[in-house]
């Protein structure tokens, strides 16, 4: 929206030990976009989530969030992780959960001020857990608890949003609630990253799309191809089969066949 | 009842009881949410390295004592976070090392006896005036920096990931709560000795997790408790004639168990409604 790419990501690579989680990895996407980053599962797509949020550091490349540093710029990120990664015996409340996103805003020390409070109801009852407030995460289902999550990561009204997994707990209804969820904030402008290993629902509402398995195969019009499928998942038939919308193959086909005619 | 306040060391024992419990319940809740007692033991053995240094160079034990422990535990809180996966093997290392530079130390100062029993299982019956205003100012620092830093500690344990990339420095935090435990470590030293330290810091605010989903209650809750173990330990000991700090850790054990036996009785009955709640809807 100010000419900064909201993600910018140089030739990184990382390592646990000795072996390569993300390899010479390079995209960038503008602020308002919808990524989507698929990928089997140990591909790296967690890794590369953590990299752009600055949780971890990588060991080759550069990386700009927001147009700077993501230690500096990552206070204006939200951030879903996956609910399954999340303590759900933790003695916490929803509300207090959900104000959680709200901690970092007054500095060290200083207590909410009842608009905060006021913003993390409102947030509660935005995601439709209104009623739920007062109960304990465990008491939860996982969707519920999902839901939690994104309140926690929205009630900051961040410029960028990132998700992990965060239908991975869900039903097929509470699935599509959260996407058309993700979609309207998206229309109203914030930038969504989502890392997910289910291709079909995702291709539904991405506008650009990432596939890693190490390496890493961008493209800024959300097309998935079969190349890109092949290349990251190694099983092609599979995934297409299982339902990789054939609107995607269509329009790709018919786009590469109007070059042709031209 | 009476006969036994007549006592001054009764008394001081007593009040002892008491200000440990707030530093328990406090600190406690937070090792026990963020899996933190094993950290705890290794942080009370080693203390005996620190004993061992204050007879060596002669000084009072707290003297030594305090800042030596809260260097091992800086220590052994900075070698679990940057090597998550061998943190239990390096506390353990640092526990025994510890201990080991404690006796030795004792050894090399001839002519020098401590009386060792009384670290290993505390000695609440011989608590100063001076140890209880220690005490007191202990307690105060504490309970200031969890008021102050609540929401910035519910959110780094609850989530540190989340935590981290919301701004809340979370490193320091970590260290800030690493070096609270030591303190209350110390603490309890003095009351139920170094061997049942774990005990006081994880089985009462693990007796208010079963019964409470709020941390600052659980808090509350775990201190109330602590109090309860401290006064009902010392008057079976004083009654009995037994060592106070066993007295305290298994009033305080037997109160667990019976906990977690209710728990499961209160949960099975839940299922159980909930169960039969099923079977009516589906009729």
């Amino acid at each position: 929206m100010n000419g900064v790419p909201a993600i910018e990501v140089a030739r990184v690579s990382f390592y646990y030990r000795n072996e390569a989680a993300v390899r010479d990895v390079n995209f960038s996407i503008e602020e308002g976009d919808f990524l989507g980053i698929i990928g089997p599962n140990g591909g790296g797509k967690s890794t590369l989530l953590r990299l752009i949020l600055g949780v971890l550091k990588p060991h080759a490349g550069t990386i700009r969030l927001l147009g700077d540093h993501p230690e500096k710029t990552r206070r204006s990120a939200g951030y879903v992780p996956q609910e399954t990664s999340t303590n759900k015996e933790f003695p916490i409340l929803v509300r207090d959960a959900v104000r959680m996103g709200l901690a970092a805003r007054r500095g060290l020390g200083n207590r909410l001020t009842s608009d905060d409070k006021r913003a993390a109801d409102s947030m509660i009852e935005e995601v439709g857990l209104g009623p739920l407030r007062n109960l304990t995460i465990g008491e939860l289902s996982g969707g519920q608890r999902q839901k939690v999550l994104l309140a926690r990561a929205l009630v900051s009204q961040p410029r960028i949003l990132f998700l992990d997994e965060p239908t991975a707990s869900i039903d097929t209804t509470g699935t599509d609630e959260i996407y058309q969820h993700l979609e309207r904030l998206n229309n109203a402008g914030t930038t969504v990253v989502l890392v997910t290993h289910n291709v079909s629902i995702v291709s539904k509402y991405i506008k650009s799309v990432a596939c890693i398995n190490k390496d890493l195969y961008f493209h800024a019009d959300g097309v998935i191809d079969q190349e890109m499928i092949t290349k990251t998942f190694g099983c092609p038939v599979d995934f297409v089969d299982h339902g990789v919308p054939h609107r995607v193959f269509h329009e790709h086909e018919k786009r590469h066949g109007d070059r042709r005619h031209a | 009842m009476h006969e036994f306040l007549q006592y001054d060391f009764m008394r001081n024992a007593l009040f002892a009881g008491f200000l440990v419990s707030i530093a328990c319940g406090v600190v406690g809740t937070l090792v026990v949410v963020n899996r933190l007692s094993f950290l705890a033991g290794g942080v009370a053995h080693a203390a005996y390295g620190g004993l061992g240094l204050s007879a060596f160079l002669g000084i009072p034990p707290m003297t030594g004592t305090i800042p030596f422990s809260l260097a091992s535990s800086l220590l052994m809180g900075f070698a679990s976070r940057r090597q998550k996966e061998r943190s239990d093997t390096i506390i353990g290392v640092m526990w025994a090392l510890g201990m080991a530079i404690g006796i030795i130390l004792i050894d090399l100062k001839p002519g020098y006896f401590v009386d060792l029993m009384s670290y290993l299982f505390g000695s609440i019956l011989a608590v100063s005036r001076a140890s209880l205003v220690l005490m007191a100012v202990l307690d105060c620092i504490i309970l200031l920096i969890v008021i102050g830093l609540y929401k910035e500690f519910l959110s780094m344990s609850y989530d540190e990931e989340f935590a981290l990339v919301s701004g809340i420095p979370v490193a320091m935090l970590y260290y800030v709560m690493i070096l609270l435990i030591a303190l209350t470590v110390i603490m309890l030293i003095r009351v139920v000795g170094l061997i049942l330290v774990i005990a006081l810091c994880t089985i009462p605010a693990s007796i208010a997790e079963m019964f409470t989903k709020d941390l600052r209650r659980m808090m509350a809750i775990a201190a109330a408790l602590g109090m309860l173990f401290t006064t009902a330990g010392l008057l079976l000991s004083y009654w009995c004639n037994l060592t106070s700090g066993a007295t305290i850790i298994l009033i305080a054990g037997i109160f667990y168990i019976i906990s977690l036996v209710v728990r499961s009785r209160r949960k099975n009955g839940k299922q159980f409604h909930r169960d039969s709640g099923k079977a009516a809807a589906v009729r």
